[in-house]
């Protein structure tokens, strides 16, 4: 369960966040669309306090925090219910697959070596890359990086995970690779909310859609409702330009 | 033409034995150096307010004077103020200024090394629910090692070079052994010309080994 109450967020002047109020329920799979330059890396970024919101209460999993006054265990707390996937992985460089996946097994929850291993190796078979458990990052193409950054994000086990547009750093050819994982994870009731700019794939996955443009939550509701019934204007000329850039793709 | 080359051979061993002191001065000042300017390093990248601008004095004031007005300042200057330095053996004082000096060239190459990581690094750390000092420790600090070594390297080739100045403390090293050896006999050119080619060796030595520290810390990195 994830609860914003009242989110702002500013930087310098410029808001890029207004009053955002979220409710995700557990096992939900949450799609965030809206233009570059909306907020939407930002508001994920305020959920495990990346970015420090300059308002509002966030609420995670019995774990509340309020952002004008909170300590940096606070923080530490809140950040232990969710994982993130990054648009461009962030894998650890100096790691390789395995000991990425398993790194915060061993030196956040203290993990025995051998158990946190067996974890690892589970997990790497379970995005495909069993096999590469002992290549570093440099080795491995964008998709599989991201597939390990999925599995490194699963290791913890935490109560939900946030994915910053997981696919679109990679090569056309390696998109599926990775969207498959995700829809593996959406039937098996992850929590998750995904900012993402593949309609066809939100559609899918979604139980809920949210648009945001301008640092507010434009619109929201069933991926029918948001995507195929929009009588929202705002979201209407959104959908309309993402579907001409990826006619512009497929020709 | 005046030269003996027969008598270099022979002051060779001589001037040799005093390699490892030159090394001691070296190495053990590096060792300080290092740990010293990561301290600095880390300070200067914090934004604790304050404590950064006395980082950065600290790294200007040491650059900015001779290293053997330093030396004269710790050895001959300090126990006027402190009577109790008096009995600071040579050998700490040349230590203490040699660290010191070379801190603040370190920490400004290691701020450099800690900046050319991907921010990206430290987000995935806190994401996946580490600690700052785990962050640092364990992915970041390797990191910026591999980026520093090439200059971190520059500095201790200088550093050999220059405990030469610890002869003006009166210890005698690889340089005070060759000044002496080459009053003694009145032969100049090859008694300074065997000391220089031994320091020439001993940088040779130490590329070398830097050359295979850069290519296991590459490791990770390479395609
Ligand atoms: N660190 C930052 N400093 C200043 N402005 C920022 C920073 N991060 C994002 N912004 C600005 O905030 C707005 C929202 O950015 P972002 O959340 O990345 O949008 P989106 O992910 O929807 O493309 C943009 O105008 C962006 O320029
Ligand atoms: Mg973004």
């Amino acid at each position: 369960m994830i609860n914003v109450r009242n989110l702002t967020k500013h930087f310098d002047k410029k808001q890029v966040l207004n009053d955002i109020n979220l409710d995700i329920k557990t096992g939900e799979v949450v799609a965030i669309i809206g233009p570059s330059g909306s907020g939407k890396s930002t508001l994920l970024r305020c959920l495990n306090l990346l970015e420090k919101p300059n308002s509002g209460t966030i609420e995670i999993n019995d774990v509340k925090l309020d952002t004008q006054k909170y300590k940096a265990r606070d923080a530490y707390q809140l950040r232990q219910q969710t994982a993130m996937v990054f648009q461009h992985y962030n894998l650890f460089k100096n790691k390789t697959a395995l000991k990425n996946v398993i790194e915060a097994l061993l030196v956040s929850k203290k993990m025995k070596k051998e158990e946190a291993i067996q974890i690892g190796e589970d997990l790497l078979k379970r995005v495909g890359l069993e096999k590469q458990a002992k290549q570093y990052p440099a080795t491995l193409s964008g998709g599989q990086q991201q597939r390990v950054s999925i599995a490194r994000a699963l290791a913890v086990k935490p109560h939900a995970i946030l994915f910053d547009e997981p696919t679109s750093a990679l090569d056309p050819e390696l998109v599926n690779e990775v969207l498959q994982v995700i829809r593996e994870l959406a039937k098996e009731d992850t929590t998750m909310v995904i900012v993402t700019h593949e309609m066809q794939f939100a559609k899918e996955v979604a139980d809920h859609v949210i648009f945001m443009a301008d640092g507010h939550i434009i619109e929201q509701g069933t991926p029918e409702q948001v995507i195929d019934h929009s009588l929202n204007p705002r979201t209407q000329r959104f959908l309309r330009q993402m579907g001409d850039e990826s006619d512009v793709a497929a020709r | 033409m005046n030269f003996d080359l027969q008598y270099m051979l022979e002051i060779s061993l001589q001037i040799a034995k005093y390699i490892p002191i030159t090394l001691v001065l070296a190495i053990v000042s590096m060792v300080l150096a290092i740990i010293i300017g990561l301290v600095v390093a880390l300070i200067r990248n914090s934004n604790i307010f304050g404590i950064t601008h006395v980082a950065a004095l600290y790294i200007s004031l040491f650059r900015g004077m001779p290293t053997l007005v330093q030396l004269f300042i710790i050895y001959y200057g300090l126990p006027q103020l402190f009577p109790s330095l008096t009995t600071m053996d040579a050998i700490m004082a040349a230590i203490i200024g040699f660290s010191l000096k070379e801190s603040s060239y370190l920490a400004e190459i290691f701020r450099a090394g800690l900046n050319s990581v991907d921010k990206g690094q430290m987000e995935a750390g806190l994401a996946t629910g580490m600690k700052r000092v785990q962050i640092y420790s364990r992915i970041i600090l390797p990191q910026a090692a591999l980026n520093a070594l090439p200059a971190t390297g520059n500095t201790f080739i200088s550093l050999i070079k220059e405990t030469s100045l610890a002869f003006t403390l009166g210890i005698t090293e690889l340089f005070a052994e060759g000044k002496m050896i080459a009053s003694a006999n009145m032969r100049f050119f090859e008694t300074y010309l065997v000391v220089g080619l031994i320091y020439w060796l001993l940088v040779i030595l130490y590329s070398w080994i830097q050359k295979y520290l850069e290519i296991w810390l590459s490791k990770p990195l390479r395609r």
